[in-house]
């Protein structure tokens, strides 16, 4: 085949192709970096009016203005922790679904580790105090045997 | 009986108190961070004219009080004939914003429900709603002279709200 | 007619329920046989009256009796009777009754299955389980009727809330509900130690299957309810940290904590007052989660209509409920005594460490839920506790728990040597590490998260298989098969569920790890290339089904070299609330799962798409399934199953041989 004829084939490929509407589909947001950060700063965030929900996952109109608010600060440069701060100076600190670290929230954040050392502790404690009952006297070979005999194979119970 | 026993019954009894104590919140309020702060700053344009524009700085110098509502919001009705007799009370001016509405449907409302709005601004997109940090329509601040956020109401104002909560510091307010 | 009888029937089970919780509790006390024998006959009749009144409202739903107003509320003559009989317990009403029917019907079980435990046990058990029965149906009766009516009866009904109208609303409400009041048995068991001042080894034993069957419908309801809002909700979230899922998982970190420490009782007699201590708590949380979800304490997508007034209710009963058997408990356990010698180091220490690390992961997921509420009561301010900070917190504890998995197997009763378990560990541990670095480098994707989550898994996968071979003395392989097959049920069924951990910890990592996520504009004829598949929307067309309309995409999924499927997402509206719904279109896989999700038109001819490639996901709730089973093992194993005679003489006459010759010939 000559080379125009081919070059007319390709076209004619083309256009049907395109005719077809053989596209790729396009994302929906304009910059899908961009779009990835706003989601994960909108976990991070509390929808007002639902019933706890975060911005990422709402639909509501104030939850849908806010991440807008999001998607703009943050084209403009701004920090994820400015935009933060930029809800909380309006929301205040209820918006945040990770409470920030203050004099009042001190024992929410150090009280998983005190509760584990503290069990801990009192486990170390206890463990070292145990009275427990005296040893049961030894077993003589003939009262060994009848025990085995009158609880069928003790190896089949234990361990577990 | 060793006094160990006793916390498992101290700490359900301590957790009691608290879950009854919690039977009388609001858990779905949320207090406002903006109060004793500068009312955020705003330049919008008015209902009743779009050409010409209020800003905030333009309230200097008064008490006023600043009501969020639109035509879409229901509760924004029970409140509204209880607005419109505060307001022929001249107590205080009252300033409407217009929260994310279509200003036709603003405009007919207030002719058919009466206005009691000095004036209300028009915030189309609702951003300056989030500078006050709106989440539920209506809501009511109360602004001093120098242009600070002494209170906000969530919800409808009702005369009994009124006259717990708000009378009392515009009362104060203007002395 | 019908409601006027469910009516009738409930305050007859009221009646019934007031002298099952007083005469065999006093008959118990003194020794009067005739009183303790109510106890059987009290429980059963309760149940039938009970069943009645369930029956009642359920066919009421069935039937479409629009005069009653719960059925008013909550259905619709045009809702598919699957759902009808859903919406039973669809509302507050409906779902106490659900609530107090498995009460009755755990109630009955006991009842039944009990013939080898003394009377007197038996009568304290049912007796206690009557009067957390009293409770609930006096809250039903004076606050909660399902069967008001109104009149004239509505034409039709407001119609089921189209989020639950799902195959999901059938059995996750049922499931959840046997396991959060089967936790009930365990309580009442532990109450009647309490009351009866016996605290030998045999409660424990006879309190464990009970134990065991309740943890393993929780772990059923709760995997279901996450499953169903992963595949519901349309983004293909599985677990939100929300107050309500809070209030069913910490029932179920607290009774996890609870069968290990009745392993620790049952077999050495020891830590008897913590496990006590341990049902009361777990069955606690179970009352817990119902005042949470009913009293407008907490906001949370699951919670019911709320009302401050039944919430001071229920309150009430659990202040007497949880407060009268902690009082007991601080007044009587001192008298339980411990017995069992064990080492510092020995499978009841780790057994215990295990029961530390999760009663403060308990006690951490009520910390984060209950805190918002503590420091807006002390006038702090308001705060949100939402997923960053549980993950933060619980993925550390949890850490530990999943470790100690693969130690406690191996070490001996009484008193175990590190040596021996360290050598025996040595190559499951450096497997695992090997898996947490060379898989996700292979996959091309490599973060601590998932190399600590691949480690986990690997770890319990390693360390199982180890505890395997130790097991397996013998020379050929005939003997070792031989050596496996004697091996008890119970312990099959802790192998199982350890393993069920395991596969449940790669779902979690892979999904989170490696999923791919693509939102999208597609135009008909358009595709899409994502994560190895490739995505062709066809079209949409429309569809009606028997309580909405519907717009259903036809979308054609290839594989990279494999088959075409189709998949066909929705986006419905349901007619009577005219509420739009995402039905998203799942294609479920045993690596991965292919979800798409139809969002918004933008033209009549394109449409936004959420595509979703979820690798491992369904492992999460495959995991949990496993978990189930392993307790289903446990709770089946033919020590509990043996004759009343053959368990008296060997409890009565033989206690203390029976621990000497159990710690000679104790697991390796």
């Amino acid at each position: 085949m000559t080379h125009c004829a081919a070059r007319l084939v390709a076209i004619l490929l083309l256009a049907v192709c395109t005719l077809a509407g053989a596209g790729v589909a396009v994302p929906v947001a304009a910059d899908p970096a961009l779009e990835s950060r706003v989601n994960t700063l909108g976990a991070e965030l509390r929808c007002l009016v639902c019933q706890n929900q975060s911005l990422a996952d709402s639909h509501a109109e104030l939850a849908v203005d806010l991440k807008n608010q999001i998607r703009e600060q943050l084209r403009a440069g701004r920090s994820e922790q400015q935009v933060i701060d930029y809800m909380t100076e309006r929301y205040g600190d209820f918006v945040l679904y990770r409470p920030p670290l203050k004099a009042s929230t001190v024992l929410l954040w150090a009280g998983p580790a005190l509760l584990v050392l503290l069990g801990l502790i009192a486990l170390w404690r206890s463990l070292g105090r145990r009275p427990g009952t005296p040893e049961p006297p030894a077993l003589s070979a003939a009262d060994e045997q009848r025990a085995l005999e009158l609880l069928g194979d003790p190896r089949r119970d234990a361990g577990a | 009986m060793s006094p160990r026993l006793l916390v498992p019954l101290c700490a359900f009894i301590l957790l009691g108190a608290l879950l009854g104590a919690g039977l009388r919140l609001k858990p779905r309020e949320i207090p406002s961070p903006l109060i004793g702060k500068a009312a955020p700053a705003f330049s919008l344009p008015l209902l009743s004219e779009s050409q010409r524009a209020l800003a905030s700085a333009d309230l200097k110098g008064k008490v006023w009080l600043l009501n969020v509502w639109a035509s879409w919001c229901t509760p924004c009705r029970e409140e509204h004939p209880f607005l419109v007799a505060l307001a022929r009370e001249q107590i205080v001016p009252i300033y409407g914003l217009n929260y994310k509405d279509d200003p036709r449907a603003a405009q007919e409302w207030i002719q058919r429900l009466g206005n009691p709005y000095a004036e209300s601004v028009l915030d189309r997109d609702g951003k300056v709603g989030i500078d006050y940090g709106v989440y539920g329509v209506p809501e009511t601040f109360v602004i001093d002279r120098s242009g600070v956020i002494r209170f906000k109401h969530v919800g409808p104002l009702t005369r009994e709200v009124w006259t717990r909560d708000l009378l009392p510091i515009v009362q104060q307010l203007r002395s | 007619m019908l409601p006027e009888l469910g009516h009738f029937a409930l305050i007859v089970a009221l009646f019934l329920g007031v002298v099952l919780a007083t005469l065999p509790l006093i008959g118990a006390a003194r020794n009067d046989i005739a009183w303790m024998g109510l106890a059987r006959p009290a429980a059963q009749g309760q149940f039938a009256f009970i069943a009645i009144g369930f029956a009642s409202l359920m066919v009421s739903f069935a039937n479409n009796d629009f005069s009653v107003v719960n059925v008013a509320s909550n259905s619709n003559s045009e809702l598919p009777m699957a759902y009808r009989i859903a919406a039973t317990w669809g509302s507050h009403e409906g779902s106490m009754l659900l609530w107090v029917f498995m009460l009755s019907g755990w109630t009955l079980a006991v009842s039944l299955l009990s013939r080898r435990l003394p009377l007197q046990m038996v009568s304290r058990v049912l007796g206690v389980m009557g009067f957390v029965s009293v409770g609930f149906l006096l809250f039903i009766l004076l606050t909660s009727n399902p069967f008001e009516r109104m009149n004239p009866p509505a034409l039709d009904g407001r119609d089921l809330n189209p989020l639950l109208q799902d195959p999901g609303m059938v059995i996750h409400p049922p499931m959840l509900y046997m396991g959060y009041v089967g936790f009930a048995v365990a309580f009442a068991f532990a109450v009647a130690a309490l009351l009866s001042g016996r605290f030998d080894a045999a409660w424990a034993r006879w309190s464990r299957p009970w134990t065991t069957a309740a943890w393993m419908f929780l772990t059923v309801g709760i995997a279901l309810g996450s499953w169903w809002a992963y595949y519901e909700l349309g983004w293909g979230g599985w677990w939100f940290w929300d107050p309500v899922e809070n209030a069913s998982f910490m029932p179920w970190l607290a009774g996890t904590a609870l069968l290990h420490s009745l392993a620790v009782a049952e077999k050495r007699g020891a830590f008897k007052a913590w496990t006590i201590l341990l049902a009361i708590a777990a069955f606690s949380l179970s009352l817990l989660g119902t005042f949470l979800v009913r009293s407008g304490v907490l906001t949370s997508v699951h919670a019911f209509a709320t009302d401050p007034a039944r919430g001071v209710f229920i309150l009430s009963f659990l202040g007497i409920v949880i407060g009268g058997s902690l009082s007991l408990f601080a007044w009587r356990a001192a008298s339980v005594g411990f017995s069992g010698r064990f080492d510092r180091v020995s499978r009841e220490s780790l057994l215990l460490v295990n029961n530390v690390l999760l009663v403060a992961a308990t006690g951490s997921v009520m910390l984060g839920t209950l805190y918002p509420l503590a420091l807006d009561a002390l006038g702090l301010g308001k705060i949100s506790v939402g997923t960053p900070y549980f993950e933060a917190v619980f993925v550390p504890l949890m850490a530990p728990v999943v470790l100690l998995m693969g130690v406690g197997p191996l070490a001996r009763w009484k008193s175990a040597s590190w040596a021996d378990m360290a050598s025996r560990l040595r190559w499951p541990a450096m497997a695992s590490v090997a898996a947490a670095l060379v898989l996700p480098w292979w996959a091309g994707r490599f973060s601590a998260g998932v190399a600590l989550g691949l480690f986990l898994a690997a770890w319990v996968f390693t360390s199982t298989a180890a505890l395997l071979l130790a097991r397996l003395r013998g020379n050929t392989l005939g003997e070792r098969w031989k050596q496996l097959g004697r091996s008890s049920r119970s312990f099959f069924g802790m192998v199982v569920a350890h393993l069920g951990v395991g596969i449940f910890i790669v779902g979690v990592t892979m999904v989170r790890g490696f999923d791919v996520e693509s939102d999208v504009k597609m135009s008909t004829g358009d595709h899409l290339d994502i994560g190895g598949y490739s995505i062709r929307f066809k079209g949409v067309s429309e569809s009606t089904g028997p309580n909405y309309v519907a717009v259903q995409a036809d979308i054609d999924v290839q594989r990279d070299g494999g088959d075409t499927f189709s998949m066909k997402p929705e986006k419905r509206l349901y007619k009577v609330q005219q509420m739009p719904m995402t039905e998203a279109a799942i294609d479920t896989g045993f690596l991965r799962d292919v979800y798409i999700s139809l969002g918004e038109p933008l033209d009549d001819k394109t449409w936004t798409l959420r595509v979703y490639i979820k690798p491992f996901v369904d492992w999460i709730w495959g995991g949990a399934l496993v978990m189930a089973l392993g307790g289903l093992l446990a709770a089946t194993d033919r020590r509990y199953r043996v004759s009343r005679v053959q368990s008296e003489s060997a409890e009565s006459g033989l206690a203390g041989a029976a621990q000497r010759i159990d710690a000679q010939g104790a697991t390796p």
